[in-house]
């Protein structure tokens, strides 16, 4: 461009112009305009001192209380006031390594310039006793001082998981969340995670007066002006405290879940993932976090809500559901069994009276009733092809909340597995599959991933007889109400009248007489009509997968339950009798079969576990 | 050699007295930085007024120094010998220099402390000069244009080296240099935009700043195929389609794609125009539409690279700070406060300020380095509107002063140290006060000849006085 060198100098120059210009706009502003910087500047001879407010505690079902608070006062230091330190004294109020301390008071030294006059915390989570000794000499300690706060007790041992921990914000939560300050506790996991905006509180302050050499003096006005902290909300939960922790012993030495649900409300009374954490290490859970995160077991894995397993035979009662639906089956459709189905690669099953109709077949848990079921939907000729009806059968089952996330308050939830067209279109070819192609899904294997979570729902939605609401563990909060979306029902595509066809079955697999053939006639209960359907689940990590879903009283149930026990063997061995003995215990108050208890809770099953 | 001494009558007297009067501002804005009653002499020794003085005094002698007893033929003749010294220098500071405030760039000789980054300015401007103004020296070819990068990026990469970002960035203002003798000035105006469009991201989202560019490249476009009526008549029409492009974009026949963001549907309306940009520069191959484009193309990328540069190669301190002046998160506790208080300290002085010694802000340790980075509080508490606009004033007087005289030189060598002289000058300005109403990022680096401290003041007033003695010589 032909510009001449003149008018460079003149360009730079409307710059410097155009640069001075903002200057003395944004100075107008500062210095005439804005108010608030003036009535700021007379508040700067205020010190505000932050007041902590109490977290909400968590009750159970029954008033008692899981989580509690204590005090413990936390340490500040504001570096520039800091005079004539005796360390050694210091370290010792505190128990504190002198070392430690050096570094960390050099470390104010050097930053000192973007510390300013900024108060710190320096150390935290002092029990009251050592307050009191340090409140004696705090005259010797210039540049200190104590802010109450209050930390987490736990009064009742159970529900490790389900409670979660606190810990300090970290920097990267601050950047996301910019409405904490350093030095805030938040939920990290369980329901201190999932409710934190109700439990965390409002903070609040004090203001005090500094004289001219910055020390403070008094307190403003009388504390006219002081805003008191707001305690969190205390929650109540839906957990059962007393049966959580039974739950819990009989879990012991066991890998898996158990979920019992009101199925009335849709309210978890117990969700155990075993092993878990206990509550004495959640108080100071800095202290143990290496050892949990690095134990095989995986303590802090909620498998209740984010293990997907196969449902195995529990999942025929999904089938013979939607079966009876469609109209491919109906009550008096028998089949025969002789060890299994024998079409194709066929599937095995185990020896029972032949041939069975839909109660007997899930008395009896056959195999092979299900496979003529399953492919009798799939192959449905009310549909132009296999692809459209197994479109239809995946819309049925995730109509009770299979292979989707339920929405529950529990962090972490996951949706499990759900197999679609378009893997088997790659696993078999577009088109080149048929119902025989994926008959494992009439048993419950296959491509199936569901939760505990997801069965526990299934056995409350028969107990409904066809409907759930959506598993919370929260039951209340004080002065709010709880998300609307919890007491919505939730409707499978399944008539009601179905359902009533296949509780019979479930009935009779409980409370049909020994010899019968029912799969789970030893642990019936008398008196409480327990409903249920055990399962045997292949898995490709070992022995099978113990699983048994069940509900009672049949007429109007209160409780429905599944227990999921890793690799132990079948689900009338481990899985039936853990869930009965804890519908015992919730719908009687004491458990009579004592035997059956103490094999269960003496019980070991931890070495067939594959890690 | 002789110089006569009536040359000494055509010494530049403005320069020299605003000089005085910046120093003498200095001194006393120190001195109220730190007042308090127990030591109320301004000659106390001890205390950090008492020092100033003995910097002014010497800086004087240095002045005179400059002025009467060095030969002004040597700065060229000993340029890249001061060059190569100052590098030696800020490569031995990494290794044998103290640290302070986390940046290892001082050395500490007995009492006094010395920062080679003040050297290194002066003798970088000394080596462009020497450079540039040597004969057959062409700035556009590519060789020279490396050479004279080469001479600035060097001293620049050591002092990021010693973690002094700060000073660093001063080096950046060479850039004014090298637009006056002959860069073109595109090289300012991409820099002014990408800024720009950086800014509003940040601030705002990347949608705001797509729109910015939109109308910046009609506008372009128009301005050089003179086609105003067109441009406004496009702008006014596509504008409201823009801004409202996502909702109509929903409800739109193209609801297969109602899950696109709102970023995704304005690209998706501004596409028309790029698509005919690229149309018109492939027919017409008209330099300014090739120009346009590729503004254009590298400003889009940019817009939607920023949140990664941001993100991933900032450290967390810089995108603090840099978050904190756009309004992006106010951290009042943390990155925030030094700015906050000194905001506070600065609105409180209103139009006539408090009254010297009267300022309680910046006495009470509310703002932290009062008497160095952020002396300016200082001021504009205790001296308002009216005083701060009157240093300014001072600062832009000195500025145009120094480029009026450089334009006058005979001798490319002057014109082009003079050149570097207002252009750093105007960088500390511009960043420090900057900072300190809040309108850039706290970068700590001192306000020339005010703040406190022997080093900054020392390297001014020598940069400043080589310049003086330089400008003599035109009326040999």
């Amino acid at each position: 461009m032909g510009v001449d060198l003149k008018n460079k100098k003149n360009i730079l120059i409307l710059g410097l112009f155009i640069v001075t210009v903002v200057m003395l706009l944004q100075l107008f502003n500062l210095q005439i305009l804005d108010e608030q910087y003036k009535i700021t500047a007379s508040n700067n001879a205020f010190r505000y001192d932050v007041r902590y407010p109490a977290r909400g505690i968590i009750y159970d079902r029954n008033g008692k209380i899981l989580v509690g608070n204590k005090t413990a006062y936390d340490i500040m230091i504001t570096p520039y006031e800091v005079k004539d330190l005796d360390t050694a004294d210091l370290c010792e109020i505190f128990s504190l390594n002198i070392e430690d301390v050096r570094k960390s008071l050099a470390d104010y030294r050097k930053n000192r310039r973007r510390i300013g006059y900024q108060t710190l915390p320096f150390v935290k989570q002092i029990s009251p006793e050592q307050y009191s000794i340090f409140l004696e000499k705090a005259y010797k300690f210039q540049g200190f001082s104590a802010i109450p706060r209050t930390i987490r007790e736990y009064p009742y041992n159970a529900c490790g998981n389900l409670l979660g921990y606190i810990s300090e914000a970290d920097t990267a939560f601050l950047r996301k969340n910019p409405s904490y300050r350093r030095g805030d506790y938040i939920g990290r996991t369980g329901i201190e995670l999932a409710y934190e905006s109700l439990l965390k509180g409002e903070k609040g302050y004090n203001i005090f007066l500094r004289d001219v050499h910055n020390k403070v003096k008094s307190s403003y006005d009388d504390g006219k002006y002081d805003k008191a902290a707001v305690p969190g909300k205390n929650i109540v939960s839906s957990i059962d405290a007393e049966l959580q922790q039974y739950v819990e012993l009989l879990m012991q030495n066991k890998v898996g879940s158990v979920v019992a649900i009101e199925p009335s409300t849709g309210e978890i009374l117990t969700l155990v993932s075993s092993p878990g954490l206990e509550v004495a290490k959640l108080a100071s859970i800095s202290k143990h976090y290496n050892e949990i995160v690095n134990d095989p077991m995986k303590p802090m894995f909620n498998r209740a809500v984010m293990s997907p397993y196969p449902p195995g035979s529990v999942f025929k009662l999904v089938n013979g559901l939607i079966a009876l639906q469609e109209g491919v089956i109906d009550t008096t459709t028998t089949y025969p069994c002789n060890l299994g189905y024998k079409v194709g690669r066929g599937i095995a099953c185990h020896p029972h009276p032949s041939p069975t109709n839909l109660t007997t077949s899930i008395m009896m848990s056959c195999n092979a009733y299900y496979a003529n079921a399953f492919r009798l939907t799939i192959d449905n000729p009310a549909y132009p092809n296999v692809t459209s009806a197994f479109i239809k059968w995946r819309e049925y089952v995730e109509s009770f909340g299979f292979g989707v996330k339920l929405g529950s308050d529990l962090p972490g939830e996951l949706g499990g597995v759900l197999p679609s067209t378009e893997g088997y279109n790659r696993i078999h070819g577009i088109n080149r599959w048929k119902s025989l192609s994926i008959i494992s899904l009439s048993i419950g294997q296959g491509e199936l991933g569901t939760t505990p979570l997801h069965l526990a729902n299934l056995a409350a939605t028969i107990a409904n007889r066809g409907y759930y609401y959506t598993p919370h563990i929260i039951k209340s909060v004080q002065d709010t109400t709880i998300d609307a979306d919890f007491s919505q029902r939730h409707y499978t595509m399944v008539d009601t009248s179905n359902f009533k066809k296949i509780i019979h079955g479930m009935y009779l697999a409980v409370n049909a007489p020994p010899g019968s053939g029912a799969t789970a006639s030893r642990v019936a209960v008398k008196g409480l009509d327990i409903c249920g359907k055990t399962g045997t689940a292949q898995n490709p990590h070992g022995k099978d997968h113990s699983v048994f879903i069940c509900f009672a009283p049949r007429d109007n149930p209160k409780i429905a339950v599944v227990a999921y026990l890793e690799n132990a063997g079948f689900g009338a061995t481990w899985a039936a009798p853990i869930a009965t003995l804890l519908i015992e215990k919730y719908l009687k108050g004491v458990v009579e079969r004592k035997e059956l208890e103490n094999h269960i809770i003496n019980s070991n099953l931890l070495q067939s576990i594959r890690r | 050699m002789k110089t006569p001494l009536n040359l000494y009558r055509k010494l530049d007297w403005p320069l020299i007295i605003t000089y005085l009067i910046l120093v003498f501002i200095g001194w006393i804005s120190v001195f109220a930085s730190v007042y308090d009653e127990e030591h109320g002499h301004i000659l106390d020794m001890s205390q950090r007024y008492g020092m100033q003085f003995i910097w002014i005094v010497t800086s004087l002698v240095i002045a005179a120094l400059i002025l009467f007893a060095v030969n002004p033929k040597l700065y060229n003749v000993t340029a890249w010998a001061l060059y190569l010294f100052s590098l030696l220098l800020l490569i031995a500071v990494i290794f044998v220099g103290v640290e302070v405030n986390g940046s290892k760039s001082w050395f500490m000789i007995g009492p006094f402390r010395f920062q080679p980054a003040e050297l290194a300015k002066i003798s970088t401007s000394l080596a462009l000069a020497s450079m540039m103004s040597s004969y057959n020296f062409k700035l556009k070819q590519l060789s020279s244009l490396l050479k004279t990068g080469l001479t600035v990026l060097l001293p620049m990469a050591l002092i990021i080296l010693e973690k002094e970002t700060g000073s660093a960035l001063v080096f950046a203002s060479f850039i004014f240099v090298f637009y006056r003798e002959g860069i073109s000035g595109w090289v300012l105006i991409f820099g002014l935009l990408a800024i720009t469009l950086f800014v509003l991201t940040l601030s705002f989202t990347p949608f705001v700043s797509l729109i910015v560019l939109f109308v910046i490249s009609v506008i372009a476009v128009a301005l050089f195929s003179k086609r105003y009526i067109t441009g406004v008549a496009l702008l006014a029409i596509s504008l409201p389609i823009l801004i409202y492009s996502p909702m109509l974009g929903r409800l739109s026949i193209f609801s297969f794609a109602s899950s696109l963001s709102n970023v995704e549907w304005l690209s998706v309306a501004i596409a028309p125009f790029f698509i005919y940009l690229v149309y018109k520069t492939i027919k017409e191959r008209t330099s300014y539409l090739k120009f346009i484009l590729i503004s254009f193309t590298a400003s889009v990328i940019l817009i939607f690279s920023v949140q990664f540069f941001f993100e991933e190669v900032l450290q967390d301190h810089q995108r603090a700070r840099i978050e904190n002046l756009l309004g992006v998160t106010e951290d009042l506790q943390g990155a925030g406060y030094n700015v906050h208080q000194s905001k506070i300290a600065i609105g409180s002085g209103g139009f006539a300020g408090k009254g010297f010694l009267k300022g309680t802000q910046t006495k009470f340790n509310f703002v932290p380095e009062q008497s160095t980075d952020f002396i300016f509080c200082t001021i504009g508490e205790e001296w308002g509107l009216l005083g701060s606009a009157a240093l300014i004033g001072l600062f832009v007087f000195l500025i145009i002063r120094i480029l009026t005289l450089s334009e006058r030189q005979k001798d490319s060598f002057t014109r082009i140290f003079g050149y570097s002289l207002a252009s750093v000058l105007f960088l500390h300005f511009l960043i420090n006060i900057g900072m300190t109403i809040g309108i850039m990022p706290v970068i700590g680096i001192p306000l020339p000849f005010i703040s406190y401290g022997g080093s900054s003041l020392w390297a001014f007033t020598i940069f400043l006085f080589i310049f003086i003695r330089l400008d003599l010589e035109r009326w040999r």
